[in-house]
């Protein structure tokens, strides 16, 4: 009795499994899926793809609807069902915002020709399927110039997640704004591999401030260093928002991401129908990235070296891979006059003198 | 106050046990809806969006399987194990040895024949699991260690084993040095049948199979028999310890297997997340499922369709994951509270008579699977008396 009931389930399961289509899509709004790595209130990386889609919807309000999954890890395949579920859920347009989303993005993409996929911080591509991400070395650059100028044991903390070029372009370009103030100063890394673990990049910050170090950088999603910079009494450079709450006392600035205008514009073009898969890279002059007010903490003077160091990224007139830049051994990379190009930049695999740390390989 | 007695039930009425699980769920749903409407949200709406986001169409159907199969693959294992009351908490490294197993052929053999490329990653897959649930095995047979502890650690040194060479020397070159393995050629990938990965029918055959094999087969009896007693299995004249061992075996095997469906199907390459937990949910299923084969299917799918409906709802409802998951936890936690109402009698104030099993069976901690005492044993408590 039971073997048959259950053998009944089993033809009903395959019925319904074999049966039918996707129900017609009826909606006339377009529909646009994000997916996140952390919780949008991770006040971090997320968040700002969260205020991003949030500026979206009222950029144009009666024409799009935005749903997110927030927590999808992207170290297994767990983002191919949560974007195989939005678009059954009707989205056309799905944003994948982490980098190690981007095979299963390829995968998926190939698998919904009609759905345009845009994914974050990668380098692949197809014919419905762009990469996007911001030129954040820019801000970081001018992290750099108050990190330099605040340090006083000259021994600045970094925390970083993994050994991948965007990491390693975040760090050197940190450095080489530590060193043009401060030429004496070294900067200290501590890999998590991790982007979003509170716990666990909040220890390395310790690790660091236990070592001498008395401003603590990062390339994490968390707050936790700047919490860590806090209880220890030392500084911090945040990332992603502006985090003044998070550790004010600790708070200097942040190199931050504004989502919002991209993200609008995107949509409106696949709206009008001319949206072509690109690859983005948006700098200051673009205001995709920016650096976040300096609050009180900051040094004096600070202010003033940013504000002129900005005024010429964004008229053009000053590129952070301008050289000579040497590398950890004080070999020449870039030589005099040189400057490393987007390709250089996207494959970046050395550190910058002044840096001390080694990228595991 | 008055004293409260907890006394075993000696039979169990089917509708009784009926009622109390009905009530369960009733009063889960209730306690749940209470917690829905505190986020704001209509209960009624975002049930039936559990209901339909897991069910509502073939898309939404698959993914639900998808997520049964290994659920019902691992507690097909961790069943054979518990009816031994070899407490197998081990499943997860398992899942992760047998994809680690699979994933070895899959990357260094990309050449071999597709049936066969996927034959050999399914034998070393089995091969894997099957270890790692015998390495404990022994220990508890040999030495009587607690194998609850020991399958446990098992599983942190499976993770740091596949984070190990996730970071080293399996580390996709091609990945500009994000730690990833790399993805599997196509014919280390198993084919799809109505659009759902082969899993689910291989899962239908390994529940006849196992259900056959405890049921009626020689070997099935005798592990139900060193679960209930091992006196009485050494009484009988069984090879305890080969019980043991062979049971474990099995056990793993079946978690491994898991693994490397998991890792060919789902993930298409090896990673430390691989199980997805399904390795400690399927104790859940397998409990609920009262180690029964066919039972076992019936509440995965059950199990299933509650965490692709939780995720449904996350979208469909912008529910924040933490509180979809508390929605799941709540849910569980009457359906297995019931549990004890079902199996005990709880009586306040009156005086019960007593009972012969005031201990539950399940907490008396089990003898060393020690051969008949040892003659040097049998001297030592001699030579007590006589001193």
């Amino acid at each position: 009795m039971k073997g048959r009931l259950l053998k009944g389930a089993v033809v009903a399961l395959l019925a319904l499994a074999c049966t039918g289509m996707i129900s017609a899509q009826t909606a006339k709004k377009i529909k646009v899926g994000f997916i996140y790595l952390g919780p949008v209130g991770d006040g971090g990386y997320t968040y700002a793809h969260d205020l991003g889609r949030k500026y979206l919807e009222q950029a144009l309000p009666g024409q799009v609807e935005t749903v997110y999954k927030e927590s999808v890890s992207d170290g297994n395949a767990d983002s191919e069902p949560v974007m195989r579920d939005l678009i059954d859920q009707g989205c056309t347009i799905i944003f994948a915002t982490s980098f190690g989303y981007m095979d299963h993005v390829e995968k998926i993409a190939k698998e919904y020709p009609n759905v345009k996929f845009l994914h974050c911080s990668g380098y692949k591509s197809g014919p419905n399927f762009g990469n996007y991400f911001g030129r954040i070395e820019q801000p970081r650059y001018l992290s750099g110039i108050v990190a330099g100028m605040k340090t006083k044991t000259n021994k600045i903390g970094y925390v970083l997640a993994f050994e991948i070029p965007e990491c390693i372009r975040g760090v050197d370009s940190f450095t080489l704004g530590v060193r043009s103030v401060n030429p004496k100063a070294t900067v200290l890394l501590k890999w998590t591999h991790t982007w979003y673990d509170p716990a666990k990049e909040k220890d390395a910050a310790v690790a660091l401030l236990d070592e001498g170090c008395d401003v603590i950088a990062q390339h994490q999603d968390t707050t936790g260093p700047q919490i860590a910079a806090q209880e220890k009494g030392a500084f911090a450079i945040g990332y992603n928002s502006d985090s003044k709450n998070a550790a004010p006392k600790a708070y200097l600035t942040a190199p931050i991401w504004n989502w919002g205008p991209y993200y609008t514009a995107q949509v409106k073009a696949v709206i009008a129908g001319t949206w072509k898969p690109e690859a983005y890279w948006g700098g200051m002059a673009d205001g995709v990235v920016d650096l976040a007010p300096l609050t009180a903490n900051a040094p004096k003077g600070a202010q003033a070296a940013v504000d002129k160091v900005k005024a010429q990224i964004i008229a053009g007139k000053f590129d952070v891979w301008a050289g000579p830049v040497k590398d950890q051994t004080g070999a020449v990379r870039i030589a005099k006059g040189a400057t490393l190009d987007d390709k250089g930049q996207l494959s970046l695999d050395w550190l910058v003198e002044g840096i001390v740390g080694k990228i595991e390989k | 106050m008055p004293p409260i007695k907890i006394r075993k039930r000696t039979e169990t009425g089917g509708v009784r046990s009926f009622v109390i699980r009905a009530t369960a769920i009733l009063a889960a749903l209730v306690v749940t809806a209470a917690f829905i409407a505190l986020l704001g949200k209509n209960p009624i709406d975002v049930y039936a969006s559990m209901v339909t986001g897991a069910l509502g169409n073939p898309h939404r159907l698959r993914e639900t399987i998808i997520r049964a199969v290994p659920l019902v693959v691992t507690s097909l294992g961790i069943a054979i194990a518990f009816k031994m009351k070899f407490w197998n908490i081990g499943a997860d490294g398992q899942i992760i040895m047998g994809a680690f197993g699979a994933s070895y052929f899959a990357l260094n053999c990309p050449n071999l024949p597709q049936p066969l490329l996927l034959l050999v990653m399914a034998a070393a897959g089995m091969v894997a699991g099957g270890l790692w649930a015998f390495i404990p095995a022994f220990f508890k047979a040999r030495f009587g260690t607690n194998e609850t502890l020991f399958t446990l650690m098992m599983n942190y040194v499976a993770q740091k084993w596949v984070t190990y060479l996730q970071y080293g020397p399996w580390k996709d070159p091609k990945a500009i040095g994000f730690p990833k393995i790399p993805n599997f050629v196509d014919n280390a990938i198993l084919p799809k049948v109505f659009g759902v990965h082969i899993g689910w029918i291989i899962a239908l055959i390994l529940v006849a199979v196992v259900h056959v094999f405890m049921k009626r087969t020689k070997r099935g009896y005798e592990i139900a028999v060193v679960g209930e007693s091992v006196d009485t299995a050494r009484y009988a004249g069984m090879n305890v310890r080969g019980i043991i061992l062979s049971a474990l075996f099995a056990s793993g095997a079946l978690c491994g297997l898991a693994g490397m469906i998991q890792a060919s199907a789902v993930s298409n390459t090896l990673a430390v997340d691989i199980s997805g937990g399904a390795g400690y949910t399927a104790i859940i299923t397998t409990w609920l499922a009262q180690l029964s084969a066919p039972a076992i299917v019936i509440v995965s799918f059950l199990f299933a369709v509650l965490v692709q409906g939780g995720s449904y709802i996350q979208t469909a409802f912008q529910i924040p994951q933490a509180a979809a998951q508390i929605l799941q936890g709540m849910i569980l936690f009457f359906v297995l509270g019931s549990e004890f109402f079902v199996n005990y009698r709880v009586a306040f104030g009156r005086t019960v008579a007593p009972s012969e099993s005031e201990v539950p069976e399940e907490f008396k901690v089990p003898a060393a699977y020690d051969e008949p005492a040892s003659p040097e044993a049998v001297k030592t408590t001699k030579g007590g008396s006589r001193g």
